[in-house]
């Protein structure tokens, strides 16, 4: 798992590189949490291009990553979810919490 | 004539072991000739059912055991994930969306309902000694590419 990120805008961008399992889920709870420390955004847009696998662990770290942002009102946001992630989002209902933006 | 083939292999009760499993499991069964999206239904019920036993099964420090074995038969992928580790207390209970028995965790408790959602069947059966879990899933284009 390699983890991208940026903020253009007081957007955090987010780039998710990899699989997202229970292998790699704590390393990336951590870095995810890091970068959410940075004051200077309002929204945040997890990009899911190249995200190769996840599985409902991942699905786990997304939900955590939300309840932290949420006590900030800070939006999170899905763009370029594959197929697979697209399903999963599905039936775990996650885009009730983050929309998918195009 | 029926198609049968069949592979098993055991390996520790690891995180880093699932990507294998999963890899292992998609490899065997490309001789059906699945589609894209097949394979990845399958690599990702395999991954959730590897991870109950890496993350549920052994709770102590020692990492025991996982044996996965998946059968071919003409058109149809099972694959059975067993441990022997502390068994589930209560399967029902466990197989709702959303049940998790460690909500600090940040855990989704949507496992298995991922595995009944990817996959045709999904039987569980647990003890004090273990747990197994069974998946199938018949494949559309199946036996093509083994009879072709």
């Amino acid at each position: 798992m390699q983890i991208k990120s940026r903020v253009h805008k007081g957007v955090l961008y987010v780039l998710l590189c990899g699989e997202l399992d229970e292998h790699t889920a704590s390393y990336t709870r951590i870095t995810l949490e890091e970068i959410f420390d940075k004051p200077d955004f309002k929204k945040v847009i997890i990009d899911l291009s190249e995200l190769d696998f996840m599985d409902s662990t991942g699905i786990g770290v997304l939900i955590g990553r939300y309840k932290k942002l949420k006590s900030k009102d800070i939006p999170i946001y899905i763009t370029n979810p594959s197929t697979h992630a697209e399903k999963i989002f599905k039936i775990t209902g996650l885009y009730d919490i983050m929309p998918k933006i195009v | 004539m029926k198609y049968s083939n069949f592979m098993e292999i055991t390996f520790k009760a690891l995180s880093v072991n699932e990507g294998f499993a999963r890899v292992c499991v998609a490899s065997f069964c490309v001789q059906l000739n699945p589609s894209v999206d097949e394979i990845t239904d399958i690599k990702t019920a395999v991954s959730e059912a590897v991870t109950n036993c890496v993350v549920h099964a052994y709770p102590t420090s020692v990492k025991g055991d996982v044996i996965l074995r998946c059968e071919l038969e003409d058109d149809t992928v099972s694959i059975t994930i067993t441990d022997k580790g502390v068994g589930i207390k209560d399967v029902i209970k466990a197989r709702e969306p959303f049940y998790t028995s460690k909500p600090s965790a940040e855990r989704s408790g949507m496992g298995f309902t991922v595995m009944e959602s990817f996959m045709d069947n999904v039987q569980v059966v647990s003890n004090s000694f273990g747990t197994s879990v069974t998946m199938t899933k018949k494949i559309s284009s199946g036996l093509s590419a083994v009879v072709g």
